[in-house]
C-alpha cells in the first residue's frame, strides 16, 4: 500500500477556529495508508511547504493529501513543492476543509468530524491516484484576426511586429470599421480618419498580413494552437489582381444608391468602394442593386474597364488554412432608432442616431462636415442630444451603460458649437460618466466654455410640429419640466454587439452573455481570453468600449497571442477521460455527449479514440459509457466508489 | 413640484440673463450642481430657493423666478458658497447681481413717504433699506 503523508493547515484561525485540529490530527493517524500526519499554522507559507518537503523525504511519502483551503487557490502552489523533491504533481491532493467545512460552520461539534470525513475521503483517491504527465502540443506560430475595425487592426499589426503571420479577416470590402465612420475622437479632437488611415496602409503593407477583405470565417475545427479554418472568400466580380483601384468602373457606373458608410445620408454606387481611402481601395460589385444583375443589361463597368478586371462569372472563393491562435474582434452596431416609439420609431427624418450625425460632421461626409438637418439641409440652430437611449433601461431595452455615449454626445455638442457659433445645444442626460483620461476636463470645457446646456432628466417624448422637433424632457435639478422647439435631435443610440456575433460565437464555441457581448474567462483577472483556449477578445465584441479602452485590449489579446506562440509546445492538463480498449464496444455513446468532439469512432478496431488535446474532462463521457470503458484519469470509478464509502461507512 | 416651462436659445441668451452676467462677471455655466454651495451655506434654512438651484435657474434663464425669491435679500453675503466651490463660481456676486438687477428696476416695497415722519426720525438707516428694497417677511 502507498505511504500517504497528511498535512492540515489551521489558515491562521480560518480552519482552527471552528475545527478541532488535535482531534482531526489524533483521528487521521489510524487511518489504512496514512503514514504520516501533522499540522502547522500556515501551510502555504514558506517554513509550511519546506517542512512539506522534508517530511516526503523523511517519511519516504508516495502521496499526500492538504487539507487546507479550496484547491483554485493553492492546488498549483502545493504540486509545485511536491514537483521539487521529485513527487509526481498529481500524487498532491487537496481536501478543501476550509470553504466546504470550517467557513460554513459555526460549531467545532459539526465540522470537526465533517472535516475528518472530507480528508479520509480524498486520502482514498490520493491511494489510487496515477502519476501523469501533461500532454504536449505542437503550436502553429500563425494567428486570425476576425475583424477589421481599430482593435483587428491594431491586434493584426501587434501580433506581426512580433514576427508571427496573422490573416485578418474582414466582411466589408475594406478595413477601417467604425473607427472610419467617425469624424473627430474625444477628448483631443484629432480628426479620425488622420490617425486610423496610417494605421490601415501599415497593415496592407505588412509582410506578415495576409488581409482578406470581403471575407467570412466558414468554418472551424481544432482546438489551441492548432486550428484549421475556413474562410469565404464572397464574391467581388471584380479580379482584385488585375483591378488598380483606377475608380473608371465607379465613375461610369449608373447605378445610385444609399450608402452604408454614410449612414444612408448619402449615396454610392452599385460598383463601389465604402469610402475613398479605402484599404484595400479596390472596388466590388453589389450584387442586389447592379443593373446588370437585375436587368441583364449594363454591363457599362466591364466595357470601361482598362484591365478588364471585371468579372460577372465570379462565384465564392474558400481558403484553408491552420492558424494556432484566434483574435474576436468583431465590433459594435447601433441600436436602430426604429426601436424607440417615444422618439418617432425613426420616421422623423430630423431624429437621428449618434453615428449618423458623425457622418455629417465629418469633412469627408455627405455634408462635407457642414452641419446641415437631414429633412432639409437647413442649418439647426438649437439642436438637442439625448443620452442613454437604450441604454441603462432593463425594463424596455438594455440594462447595461453603452460607455461611449457620454463622451462622444459631449463631443458632438461641443463640434455642433465649433461650426454652428449661434447655435444652442443641450445634452439630455441622467448621469455623465466621463471617467477616462482628460475626459472630465473635456466634460467641463464643453459646459464652461462652449455653453452646451446640460439638462438632468429623460426625455418622455419627441415629435415634429411644422418644421419643428419638440422634445419633452425634465431638468430634475431645478425641478422644471422643459419643452424645447428644436431644429435637430440626435439619439445617442445603445452599443450592440455586431450582427452574426451569435453564430460566430456558437461556430467558435465560445459563450456570449444575456446582452449578446462575448463572454471573457474572467471580469477582472482574465478579461482578453475568451471561455476556450487560443480564442482571445478585443474591442466592442466583449462589451462597449472606447477607442483607447479597444487599443489597449488589442494589445493585450496580441500580447496573449505571442505568450502562446512564444511556447515550444503547449501543455494539456493530463486529467482526461481514455478508453479501456478491452472494455470498449465501440457503441459511441460517448461520442454524443461530449461537448468537445474529442471522441471519435475508429470503425477498425470498433473502440472510441480519444483526442487527449481536446479532451477537457468534464467527465460526460464517464458517466455515459455503459461498460466502464470511459474511465477519467485519476478519477476513476473505483476511486469515487471508495471516496464515497470512506464518507458514508 | 414641477411645472411647465420652455426653455429656447432666446431665453438662454435673454437681456436679464447678459445683466447679470456683466454685473456679476461670472460664467454660471462651470456649475456642476454638486450642492455645495447650498451645503454650506448658513442661511439656507431661511430661504426660499437654495443656493445651487439659484445657480440652475440662472443657467436655464428663468431670471424672472429669481426677481420674485426672497434668497437674494436672504443672503449676507458671508461667500462661504464661493469659498467652498470646486468650479470657481463666485456664487456670493451671483446673488449681488440678482440684487442689483432688482436695485436697478427701481422698484420699492414700502414708500418711504408714507411713513410717519417721527417714525421715519427714529429708524435706524439700515432698517429704512432694509425695509424700502427688501421683501417685507
Amino acid at each position: 500500500m502507498k505511504r500517504i503523508g497528511v498535512f492540515v493547515c489551521h489558515c491562521g484561525i480560518n480552519i482552527a477556529e471552528t475545527v478541532d485540529i488535535e482531534a482531526v490530527v489524533k483521528d487521521l493517524k489510524d487511518y489504512p495508508g496514512v503514514a504520516y500526519v501533522q499540522d502547522y499554522k500556515y501551510m502555504c507559507s514558506d517554513p509550511g511547504q519546506n517542512m512539506i518537503k522534508e517530511k516526503i523525504k523523511s517519511e519516504k511519502l508516495d502521496g499526500i493529501v492538504i487539507a487546507a483551503c479550496s484547491p483554485t487557490l493553492h492546488e498549483n502552489t502545493f504540486r509545485m513543492t511536491v514537483k521539487t523533491v521529485d513527487m509526481n504533481p498529481y500524487n498532491c491532493e487537496i481536501a478543501n476543509i476550509r470553504e466546504q467545512c470550517s467557513w460554513v460552520h459555526k460549531d467545532k461539534n459539526e465540522a470537526t468530524p465533517k472535516a475528518k470525513l472530507i480528508i479520509k475521503s480524498v486520502v482514498e483517491k490520493a491511494l489510487l491516484d496515477e502519476e501523469l504527465e501533461p500532454v504536449k502540443v505542437p503550436v502553429v506560430r500563425k494567428a486570425l484576426v476576425l475583424g477589421g475595425g481599430i482593435a483587428g487592426i491594431q491586434a493584426a499589426l501587434s501580433i506581426a511586429n512580433s514576427g508571427h503571420e496573422v490573416i485578418l479577416v474582414e466582411r466589408q470590402s475594406s478595413i477601417g470599421g467604425r473607427m472610419a465612420q467617425l469624424s473627430e475622437t474625444f477628448p483631443t479632437l484629432d480628426c479620425s480618419q488622420c490617425i486610423l488611415t496610417p494605421k490601415m496602409v501599415d497593415v496592407a503593407q505588412h509582410e506578415k498580413i495576409r488581409l482578406m477583405t470581403y471575407s467570412e470565417l466558414e468554418d472551424i475545427s481544432g482546438f489551441v494552437g492548432n486550428f484549421k479554418v475556413r474562410i469565404r472568400q464572397k464574391t467581388k466580380y471584380i479580379d482584385w489582381d488585375k483591378c488598380t483601384g483606377c475608380g473608371l468602373c465607379i465613375e461610369k457606373c449608373p447605378k445610385k444608391v444609399p450608402s452604408e458608410f454614410d449612414q444612408e445620408l448619402g449615396k454610392r454606387k452599385a460598383v463601389y468602394t465604402p469610402f475613398p481611402q479605402a484599404v484595400p481601395n479596390k472596388p466590388v460589385i453589389d450584387h442586389e442593386n447592379c443593373t446588370y444583375f437585375k436587368t441583364g443589361k449594363c454591363k457599362l463597368c466591364k466595357m470601361v474597364c482598362p484591365f478588364d478586371a471585371v468579372d460577372f462569372d465570379e462565384t465564392d472563393k474558400f481558403v484553408e488554412e491552420e492558424v494556432g491562435a484566434i483574435v474576436v474582434a468583431t465590433g459594435y452596431d447601433v441600436y436602430p432608432v426604429l426601436n424607440m416609439d417615444e422618439y418617432g420609431s425613426g420616421k422623423l427624418p430630423d431624429v437621428i442616431d449618434g453615428l449618423t450625425f458623425e457622418r455629417i460632421l465629418s469633412s469627408s461626409g455627405p455634408t462635407g462636415g457642414e452641419v446641415r438637418r437631414p429633412s432639409d439641409g437647413k442649418v439647426p440652430k438649437e439642436i438637442v442630444f439625448i443620452k442613454c437611449v437604450g441604454s441603462r433601461d432593463p425594463e424596455n431595452h438594455f440594462p447595461y451603460c453603452s460607455k461611449i455615449c457620454c463622451m462622444y454626445t459631449t463631443k458632438h455638442a461641443m463640434l455642433y458649437k465649433h461650426r454652428v457659433h449661434d447655435g444652442q445645444p443641450y445634452i439630455f442626460y441622467m448621469d455623465v460618466r466621463a471617467g477616462g483620461k482628460g475626459y472630465e476636463e473635456f466634460y467641463q470645457r464643453a459646459q464652461e466654455e462652449d455653453n452646451v446646456i446640460f439638462l438632468r432628466g429623460k426625455v418622455s417624448k419627441v415629435y415634429q410640429d411644422d418644421d419643428k422637433v419638440v422634445v419633452c424632457g425634465i431638468d430634475t435639478l431645478s425641478g422644471s419640466n422643459i419643452e424645447i422647439r428644436a431644429d435637430m435631435v440626435v439619439l445617442a443610440m445603445a452599443i450592440r454587439p455586431s450582427k452574426g456575433v451569435e453564430e460566430l460565437a456558437q461556430l467558435l464555441k465560445t459563450a456570449i452573455d444575456q446582452n449578446g457581448f462575448l463572454t471573457e474567462a474572467h471580469p477582472k483577472l482574465r478579461p482578453v481570453e475568451s471561455l476556450s483556449a487560443g480564442i482571445y477578445l478585443a474591442g466592442c465584441a466583449q462589451a462597449p468600449k472606447d477607442i483607447p479602452d479597444t487599443v489597449a485590449q488589442a494589445s493585450a489579446a496580441a500580447s496573449m497571442v505571442s505568450n502562446l506562440f512564444a511556447q515550444e509546445y503547449l501543455l494539456h492538463e493530463p486529467i482526461i477521460t481514455g478508453v479501456d480498449e478491452d472494455l470498449c464496444s465501440g457503441c459511441g455513446l460517448c461520442i454524443t455527449v461530449c461537448p468537445y468532439d474529442a471522441r471519435t469512432l475508429n470503425r477498425e478496431k470498433s473502440i472510441v479514440d480519444v483526442n487527449e488535446i481536446l479532451c477537457e474532462a468534464c467527465g460526460a463521457c464517464a458517466a455515459a459509457c455503459p461498460s466502464g470503458a470511459a474511465q477519467q484519469r485519476n478519477f476513476t470509478d473505483k476511486q469515487l466508489s471508495n471516496m464515497i464509502k470512506a464518507i458514508l461507512i | 413640484m414641477t411645472n411647465n416651462r420652455a426653455i429656447s436659445s432666446r431665453k438662454i441668451e435673454s437681456e436679464a440673463l447678459k445683466q447679470l452676467e456683466d454685473i456679476s462677471g461670472v460664467n454660471v455655466y462651470a456649475c456642476y450642481q454638486c450642492g455645495n454651495c447650498s451645503s454650506a451655506c448658513p442661511a439656507v434654512e431661511f430661504m426660499d430657493i437654495p443656493p445651487h438651484q439659484v445657480i440652475r435657474k440662472v443657467q436655464l434663464g428663468f431670471i424672472d423666478e429669481l426677481i420674485e425669491s426672497e434668497t437674494p435679500w436672504i443672503c449676507a453675503a458671508c461667500i462661504t458658497c464661493t469659498v467652498k466651490c470646486p468650479r470657481g463660481v463666485d456664487i456670493a456676486k451671483v446673488m449681488e447681481g440678482l440684487r442689483q438687477i432688482v436695485l436697478r428696476r427701481d422698484f420699492e416695497h414700502i414708500n418711504i413717504r408714507e411713513i410717519d415722519k417721527k417714525l421715519r426720525e427714529k429708524l435706524p438707516q439700515i432698517a429704512l433699506i432694509g425695509n424700502f428694497r427688501k421683501t417685507i417677511l
